[in-house]
């Protein structure tokens, strides 16, 4: 998981007063180009998965069809898939098909890989969600904490916790909860969103199981429901707790350097009011960026656990695919994971420059 | 020993040998003295040692089965116990050693050296070539990397070579932004002018001045990553994707043991040990060589 910056910040011409029409023009220019910019890296995102399913295999048919395939299916499929036209010509076709929808059919499942993903992706959704929350309220309260406490064995312990979340793998992590909190410990439910004998009970309104069981007011299938889910979501959780808590001690020492902050202190402001009012609150919009990009990174994470956790995800789904070798299938969860993960990334990036007015 | 020392601190050199290894004292010295990071290096030494002398340090073979000896929990006799054919999860951990260290090298051979060039050669010479070659690296950037790494291993077969090739497609980009940022610092100084008057053709200026001022950034950056290809190849190992049965490999151990993990933990949850403790190596050694060699950029990132 990487989270360096993808875009570079912007010039900075200050804009002076009595330039609103100027400043506006400015703006409407920017989100022209964030709108040029996020095209073109969808176009760069299609080029790859093109690339990969199209270029790369020997023989693509095969790829699509399996090996089991009789020639007249094979023949259908090579003409189908337009492979006696040029590259480009292919291409486009592929940009345009995308575009409508048509990511192909699914050889391991039948139906069309679009309709797979539109039921699987709400319950990644739903996990790495509650990963996210998890992670904010946990690390950034400890990333101030270190912060404050520079130097003690509360800084120390909270960065080794920080390193710990770019070395420990989280299928082995998801292993190990299953091992301790549900074989031993009794205190989670195993693998998959429900018990088996709720499977099926609660219809599907928005693929989110805990606002399903809510809508249709069964609560029993809402606390197991949350049962399942816990355990999947802590160790997303944990790894986007490390992540903010990394970046958040790191912004708060920035903060706590400053001049104004030493002011503060000097003048008798309490200590907790300084480090909450006077340095955390300047923080918030490079949080913002950070948190972005860690929810981004857990759409990626969620594949190693929902594997681990038999989740009925995009992660588990896109893995499914891959064994089964069903390539269409897996370019087209290839490519969902990563246009929510360009847009979550160059959202968060807009957002910083919108909201901070020195970027602005 | 005192005047080896003399020597090698000596303030002018007298050739580049004796600058360079005396560059390389001193860090030496600073890094040691920095815990974490003297932690990291021995780490990192021990997984170098360990995938050298693996047939002598490992007591069993990582491959001989013995169907009666088969899950047994950790003892003396096998201190990470056996899997399910019987195998020694220990001695197969000393040789998956091997395996981990040809990845990192491997991917580390081949993606920086990439990264650095096009970084350079965007930095360097600017305008439209400039535009183009940032372009591709911020596309791949703003991909997920284990994603990319695994459509890749979809298309080419899975298997360790595939695994790396993968993995270094997904790496070169942040080494090329490393080395565009470091190439534009001083594309306009005067010791480049210099070569350039001299008659120093763009190559041979890129290859002579621009690189070897960009590799102690580069040399940290690929440290710092290391824990993440690491982690990459593990987790292709253990989705299947990666190193194929009967090797080692850590992930795919792991991936072996997920069917024993409520009664036998130690099948699946020892080789995880491994891995977090050769990652963590890295990590440390990282931000210790980070704090050294580039001290102006502190706890960033």
């Amino acid at each position: 998981m990487s989270f360096e910056p993808t875009t570079e910040p912007a010039s900075a011409t200050p804009a002076l007063p009595g330039q609103k029409g100027r400043r506006a023009l400015k703006t409407a220019g920017s989100f022209v180009w964030f709108v040029v910019t996020i095209a073109l890296t969808f176009l760069g995102l299609l080029a790859i998965t093109f690339f990969i399913g199209r270029v790369i295999p020997i023989d693509p048919v095969l790829a699509v069809v399996g090996d089991r395939a009789t020639p007249a299916v094979y023949e259908a499929a090579r003409i189908e898939m337009g492979l006696d036209r040029p590259l480009p010509v292919q291409f486009l076709d592929y940009v345009t098909d995308v575009l409508t929808g048509d990511f192909g059919m699914s050889v391991s499942t039948g139906r069309p890989v679009i309709s797979d993903l539109a039921r699987v992706f709400p319950a990644t959704l739903e996990m790495a969600t509650i990963g996210i929350l998890m992670g904010i309220a946990i690390g950034v309260p400890m990333g101030v904490v270190a912060a404050a406490r520079q130097g003690s064995w509360v800084d120390q312990t909270i960065r080794v916790f920080g390193l710990l979340g770019y070395s420990v793998p989280a299928f082995w992590l998801g292993l190990v909860g299953l091992a301790v909190f549900y074989a031993r410990l009794r205190w989670a439910s195993g693998p998959g969103r429900l018990d088996i004998f709720y499977d099926g009970l609660v219809p599907p309104v928005t693929g989110l199981m805990l606002v399903d069981t809510l809508i249709a007011g069964d609560y029993d299938i809402f606390w197991n429901a949350l049962d399942h889910l816990i355990l999947p979501a802590s160790v997303l959780g944990f790894f986007s707790l490390a992540y903010i808590a990394r970046m958040t001690r790191s912004f708060m020492l920035d903060q706590l350097s400053q001049e104004f902050v030493t002011t503060a202190r000097v003048k008798g402001v309490p200590e907790r009011v300084v480090i909450w009012r006077h340095a955390f609150y300047p923080i918030r919009i490079q949080l913002i960026t950070v948190i972005g990009l860690s929810y981004a990174a857990l759409l990626e994470g969620s594949v190693m656990v929902e594997t681990v956790f038999s989740w009925p995800g995009i992660g588990n789904y896109l893995t499914t695919a891959l064994l089964n070798a069903d390539m269409n299938a897996v370019l087209g969860a290839t490519l969902v994971i990563g246009a929510v993960f360009i847009f979550i990334n160059k959202i968060s990036d807009v957002l910083y420059r919108v909201l901070d007015p020195r970027a602005r | 020993m005192a005047s080896a020392r003399a020597w090698l601190l000596a303030d002018s050199p007298t050739s580049r040998l004796q600058a360079n290894l005396g560059r390389l004292y001193r860090i030496t010295g600073m890094l040691l003295r920095n815990p974490l990071a003297a932690v990291g290096a021995a780490i990192v030494l021990a997984l170098v040692l360990t995938a050298i002398f693996a047939p002598w340090i490992a007591p069993y073979s990582p491959v001989g089965q013995s169907l009666q000896d088969r899950l047994l929990p950790p003892s003396a006799e096998h201190l990470m116990g056996t899997d399910e054919l019987g195998r020694d999860i220990y001695s197969r951990v000393i040789y998956g050693s091997q395996i981990t260290l040809t990845i990192v090298l491997l991917v580390a051979v081949i993606a920086a050296p990439v990264g650095l060039v096009i970084g350079a050669i965007a930095g360097y010479f600017g305008g439209w070539i400039d535009r183009a070659l940032m372009g591709i690296t911020d596309i791949f950037l703003s991909m997920p990397k284990l994603i990319l790494a695994l459509a890749f291993v979809a298309a080419l077969g899975p298997g360790i070579n595939n695994a790396i090739i993968a993995i270094a497609i997904t790496a070169w980009p942040a080494y090329a932004r490393i080395s565009r940022a470091e190439t534009l610092t001083f594309r306009n100084s005067e010791f480049i002018d210099a070569v350039r008057l001299q008659g120093g053709s763009p190559a041979r200026i890129i290859v002579r001045h621009v690189l070897p001022l960009c590799t102690s950034s580069m040399i940290i950056r690929v440290t710092l990553d290391m824990a993440g290809i690491i982690l990459t190849a593990a987790g292709l190992g253990f989705i299947g994707l990666g190193a194929q049965p009967p090797l080692p490999e850590w992930g795919a151990m792991i991936s072996r043991g997920r069917t024993f993990i409520l009664d036998q933990w130690w099948v699946a949850t020892m080789p995880g040990f491994a891995i977090i403790l050769v990652s963590l190596g890295f990590c440390f050694l990282g931000d210790g060589l980070r704090d050294v060699l580039d001290p102006k950029q502190g706890d960033k990132g």
